[in-house]
């Protein structure tokens, strides 16, 4: 168990010796330094374990709200990386398929028009960012654990990784959190196709997890054996990030 | 006169657990303040709650915070929150375990004891008021401190987990204003340390030593 966390008693007691001194200095935005601060992200799996296997529940459903509860869009914020670099947003590939693939039996390739003719599911729910901020809007797309049950995930599966045509946007999930009903792609927000900005053609979605991990612009969903990081998560970020 | 004998106060536990909090809860407040700074405000983004906070708005100046940037702050966070939970839970199992609880908590029947010590400190009572070993408004202070830090832990848990605790955080009106009661207990414990701080120095210096080393020495007060 130690070694799949990462994280020993020895890590334990750094920690808990350094996060002394640490605090009482608290000083001037210290992000640990890099002695401490791969510690503190060490200690961060142990959350991520404890968030995929107490906390998540595969069958609790994020609360639904009435369309009126919407956020106007314009105060529902929406960024990707490409655009905070050049000012633009990304262009999808020319013939663009969703690829399903990594450790799977058969492999998928899917057209906007082959997604569109899954099994859907549509939601009102609330967005959590990290920063701190809520927002309410409706998702409709195919449920990720319905792509599985095309692709036939082979035995040795454990996680998932989203890859993105911006800028090299990418996550990786916990397998739990992914066949979760509410976790799906998604085409379509407020009822209408996915506009540039919110990941168009295609972005995963899910209430529950933070919206970091909520790859936009996708292009393939590989089932791999290790655990991929992410954007974010790589410079930091929780991994789970589950709400 | 000489001082009477040291007397031993306050177990090896207490101890523990006192200081333990006492280097956490600074961490997690200012690892707080830095994940505050990302979104300084409560309520929907383009509405705020009308919600007293002198802060909004406003990010923390750079030497109360601690983490550096949002991931550094979370993290910092996140790690001290699980021993503050268990430092919590062991001082509270000590006290079930000693019946110490029983000093500590403060019970409707302490309301008017705790009025008359009041009066005693505003000098509008000329007695100090029979008490045992604690007297009304400390066990009021002590049984207070207890329940915010047991708010902080379950306001903190409804904006971690508000779909797996959707209940919890419904409990608190929603995952916005959990948000804000978990910034409110922030507060609470600043202002209580600084009275704590000050009554000790004040009244009684010689409980300082007892914290640390177990054995009181003094009378009390230690200023008559």
């Amino acid at each position: 168990m130690t070694d799949s966390l990462g994280v020993s008693r020895r890590d334990f007691l750094r920690l808990g010796l350094a996060a002394g001194p640490a605090s009482l200095v608290a000083a001037c935005g210290w992000d640990g330094g890099p002695l401490l601060e791969p510690r503190l992200r060490a200690f961060g799996r142990i959350n991520d374990w404890v968030g995929e296997k107490i906390f998540l529940s595969r069958s609790r459903l994020a609360p639904e709200y009435p369309i009126s509860d919407r956020t106007a869009e314009r105060l529902f914020p929406a960024y990707s990386i490409t655009y905070n670099r050049r000012r633009i947003y990304p262009e999808p590939p020319r013939g663009w398929e969703l690829e399903v693939n990594g450790l799977v039996r058969s492999p998928q390739r899917l057209t906007r028009e082959m997604l569109a003719g899954l099994p859907r599911v549509s939601y009102t729910v609330k967005h959590h960012c990290v920063e701190g901020w809520t927002a309410i809007g409706t998702w409709t797309g195919v449920p990720v654990s319905v792509l599985a049950g095309l692709a036939r995930p082979l035995p040795e599966a454990r996680y998932l990784r989203f890859d993105s045509f911006d800028s090299g946007y990418s996550n990786g999930w916990d397998l739990a959190s992914a066949m979760h009903p509410q976790t799906i792609l998604a085409y379509a927000f407020n009822d209408r196709p996915l506009a540039r900005e919110r990941g168009a053609p295609l972005r995963l979605y899910s209430p529950v997890k933070l919206g970091y991990k909520l790859t936009k612009y996708v292009t393939t969903m590989s089932f791999t054996r290790e655990r991929h990081g992410g954007f974010w998560e790589d410079q930091g970020y929780p991994w789970l990030a589950g709400v | 006169m000489t001082d009477p004998p040291p007397v031993k106060r306050y177990h090896g536990f207490v101890r523990l657990t006192h200081w333990l909090t006492a280097i956490l809860l600074p961490g997690l407040i200012a690892s707080g303040l830095q994940i505050y700074g990302a979104f300084p405000q409560f309520g929907p983004r383009s509405d705020p709650y009308p919600l007293p906070n002198p802060w909004a708005g406003e990010s923390f100046p750079e030497w109360a915070r601690l983490g550096g940037w949002l991931a550094g702050g979370l993290n910092w966070h996140f790690a001290l929150a699980w021993p503050f939970v268990i430092t919590g839970l062991v001082y509270l199992g000590f006290l079930a375990v000693t019946g110490e609880w029983r000093s500590l908590l403060f019970r409707p029947r302490d309301l008017r004891p705790a009025l008359d010590m009041q009066l005693y400190y505003l000098r509008l009572r000329r007695e100090h008021p029979p008490q045992g070993k604690h007297n009304a408004l400390q066990k009021g202070a002590y049984t207070a401190i207890v329940v915010l830090g047991a708010l902080s832990v379950a306001t903190g848990f409804a904006i971690y987990k508000p779909v797996q605790l959707s209940w919890l955080t419904a409990l608190f009106g929603g995952f916005e204003l959990a948000r804000y009661w978990h910034f409110v207990t922030v507060w609470i414990f600043v202002g209580f340390t600084v009275l704590h701080v000050a009554l000790v120095l004040l009244v009684d210096p010689a409980s300082l030593r007892a914290m640390i080393t177990g054995w009181y020495r003094g009378r009390f007060p230690s200023h008559d």
